[in-house]
């Protein structure tokens, strides 16, 4: 696999689920993101380390538009969506869940899955109650299912329990038809059981799904990604196979004894 | 992935059931309450109080599902009751073009509902407090336009002489036809308002107000949905400028003056904004207290008894009547509007 992905990371353009471009974003005076350039395949799974601050959600903000770069150009599958609107992106596949899970706290699991389903399809404005033999409902049920939720179905997403929130944002990430995924800190505040199900759960997507995933436990980032890129300081220092990473010294330094062990 | 799909257990429930035993006995009281009221709780209490209901249950659409605090809804009624003076029939000696009703009112309602749209266009750029500044200034500054303007609005008068129509030989300005016609269109409102909550819309409106950033990550242009609940709460409020041109028999800038505008807030927030039926009892109690807080307590201070009234609500209760009933309520039974009553809402 990982020989596949290297070689294919060094194609040209068109051919790349992702390809960043020097993409940079500054906070005023505080440069948070710099030249960042990067070439994912279709359907490769990347991990990103990197210590807290080093602006890997940062990275992510840019891609899906939740904020635009300040330089730089990202393309999705080819095309350039460096400043396309953050809806507009989604609608062409790209997906993502959020280090702080950003969900509707009013609304039940079903619901929230359904309007995910929804959201990448036509009828967005329906002012008719969805039936249940609505294919959007029977998707969501099955995303539902995927992610382990279906006893919880029908209750309130503010009353979930911290390691089903994480759940539920996944299962948002997974409506539609995703083509590439942008997991930031999945397994963050989840026991060690969740983290199986997580591992679980990753694995367990289709072979065509690539993502990005931040993660800070190297043992789970290498059980789910055959690629990683190191950030620190806002830019990308190094990249390579799992073996590769962990072998070298100045990753054991900056990101293993900042904040890791 | 997608090839796993979990029945649901079907459940039926019967009309009865749906309707729920709640409103079935308020929809018998509103029917017969013409048989036990004079004409003057008829018109005065009963279909005042409905139309302000109404269009504080448009106003209770966009703060309740959208999040988003107006004070521009007796604005956008406005609108619906100049395009009435305008198109229909007036004694002020100008426009009054006399077009039937089945083509001012309907003229009416898109007109006010686009303006709706286009308030809502500006003020979906900001968001809490500054929702409010912003559309207590677009009322503001619609209400100096009319005033200031003879050309269209004429003026500080405005239009009198409007009358409702008389069809089927009824003049529907008569109390007990007013009074139906009131309920019917309050009725339709409201059950419109209360099915759209569950719909594919109400539930984005409802998530969009939960948490906007989200929703644009899974692909909703939030803007456009925004606009879209404002042009629904548009045509609701509207359809009730129309009715209260039709009970007024007069439209002028005072009717979308600041102080009506603020009166629909006060209105949506005693009665709650949890659920449709909110807005129509926080009219109820605010019409009756304007009605007879002049004879108790004398015109000056009837106001302050008003506001005194706001403060205890919201002290005691920040959602209203409504988050009043909810604590004292019966525990036990299962009426659909009180599960759609909790999950509809904020
Ligand atoms: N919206 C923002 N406004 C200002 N500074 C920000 C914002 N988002 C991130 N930053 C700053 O950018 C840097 C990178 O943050 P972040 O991308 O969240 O790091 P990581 O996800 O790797 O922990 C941090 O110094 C952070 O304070
Ligand atoms: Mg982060």
């Amino acid at each position: 696999m990982a020989t596949t992905v290297a070689a294919s990371r060094l194609q040209g353009t068109g051919a790349n689920a992702l390809e960043l471009d020097g993409v940079g974003r500054t906070f005023g005076a505080l440069t948070a993101l710099s030249g960042i350039t990067m070439r994912i395949a279709p359907g490769e799974r990347r991990a990103v380390l990197g210590s807290n601050g080093a602006g890997k959600t940062t990275l992510f903000n840019t891609i899906t538009g939740d904020f635009n770069p300040t330089s730089g150009q990202i393309r999705f599958f080819g095309e350039d969506i460096t400043t396309l609107a953050a809806h507009e992106r989604i609608r062409r596949g790209l997906r993502r869940t959020y280090q702080i899970s950003q969900l509707f706290k009013n609304l039940t699991v079903r619901d929230s899955v359904f309007l995910a389903c929804r959201g990448v399809s036509r009828r967005r404005f329906s002012l008719l109650r969805p039936r249940d033999t609505d294919s959007a409902m029977a998707q969501a049920d099955s995303i539902i299912h995927a992610v382990h939720l279906d006893g919880d179905r029908d209750v309130v997403v503010g009353t979930l329990s911290h390691g089903q929130q994480r759940q539920l944002e996944i299962a948002l990430s997974l409506a539609g038809a995703p083509r590439f995924i942008l997991f930031d800190e999945p397994a963050a505040g989840l026991s060690p059981t969740e983290r199986r199900d997580l591992i679980a759960i990753l694995n367990a997507l289709p072979r065509h799904i690539g993502y990005i995933i931040i993660e800070h436990d190297l043992d789970v980032a290498l059980r789910v990604s055959e690629y990683v890129s190191m950030m620190h300081n806002g830019t990308l220092f190094t990249e390579g196979t799992p073996e590769e990473i962990e072998q070298d010294p100045r990753v054991q330094e900056i990101y293993l004894g900042g904040g890791h062990g | 992935m997608s090839e796993l799909s979990v029945p649901r257990a079907a459940r039926a429930p019967g009309w009865f059931d749906r309707i729920g035993i709640g409103h079935l006995l308020l929809g018998a009281l509103l029917l017969v309450y013409p048989a036990m009221a004079n004409d003057f709780f008829l018109t005065q209490i009963g279909g005042y109080s409905l139309v302000l209901g109404m269009i504080a249950l448009s106003l209770m659409l966009l703060a309740g599902y959208g999040g988003m605090v107006s004070l521009a809804q007796i604005t956008v009624a406005g609108a619906a009751g100049y395009v009435v003076a305008i198109f229909g029939e007036n004694n002020s000696g100008i426009y009054g073009f006399g077009w039937p009703w089945w083509v001012y009112g309907p003229l009416a309602i898109l007109i006010a509902s686009l303006m709706s749209a286009l308030i809502g266009w500006v003020a979906v750029r900001t968001e809490g407090i500054y929702t409010i500044m912003i559309t207590l200034a677009v009322a503001t500054a619609c209400f100096y336009f009319a005033q200031q303007n003879y050309a269209l609005f004429n003026g500080f008068p405005g239009y009198n002489g409007l009358r409702a129509p008389e069809v089927f030989g009824v003049y529907w300005r008569d109390p007990v036809p007013f009074y139906y016609l009131c309920l019917f269109c309050a009725v339709l409102a409201y059950a419109a308002v209360l099915y759209g909550a569950r719909s594919t819309f109400g539930m984005t409106l409802q998530a969009i107000r939960d948490n906007p950033r989200r929703m644009r990550s899974i692909g909703f242009d939030v803007t456009a949905h925004k606009v879209f609940a404002w042009w629904l709460a548009g045509l609701i409020a509207g359809a009730a400028g129309i009715l209260l041109v039709w009970f007024n028999g007069r439209i002028s800038p005072g009717t979308i003056a600041v102080g009506p505008s603020i009166n629909i807030l006060v209105i949506a927030i005693i009665g709650g904004m949890r659920h449709p039926i909110g807005p129509f009892l926080g009219a109820v109690i605010v019409t009756l207290m304007q009605t007879f807080a002049i004879d108790i307590i004398g015109a000056e201070r009837f106001n302050t008894l008003i506001g005194m009234v706001f403060l205890i609500i919201v002290f005691i209760s920040p959602d209203g009547i409504l988050g009043l009933w909810e604590r004292v309520k019966p525990k036990a039974g299962g009426e659909d509007w009180r599960a759609s009553f909790r999950t509809s809402v904020k």
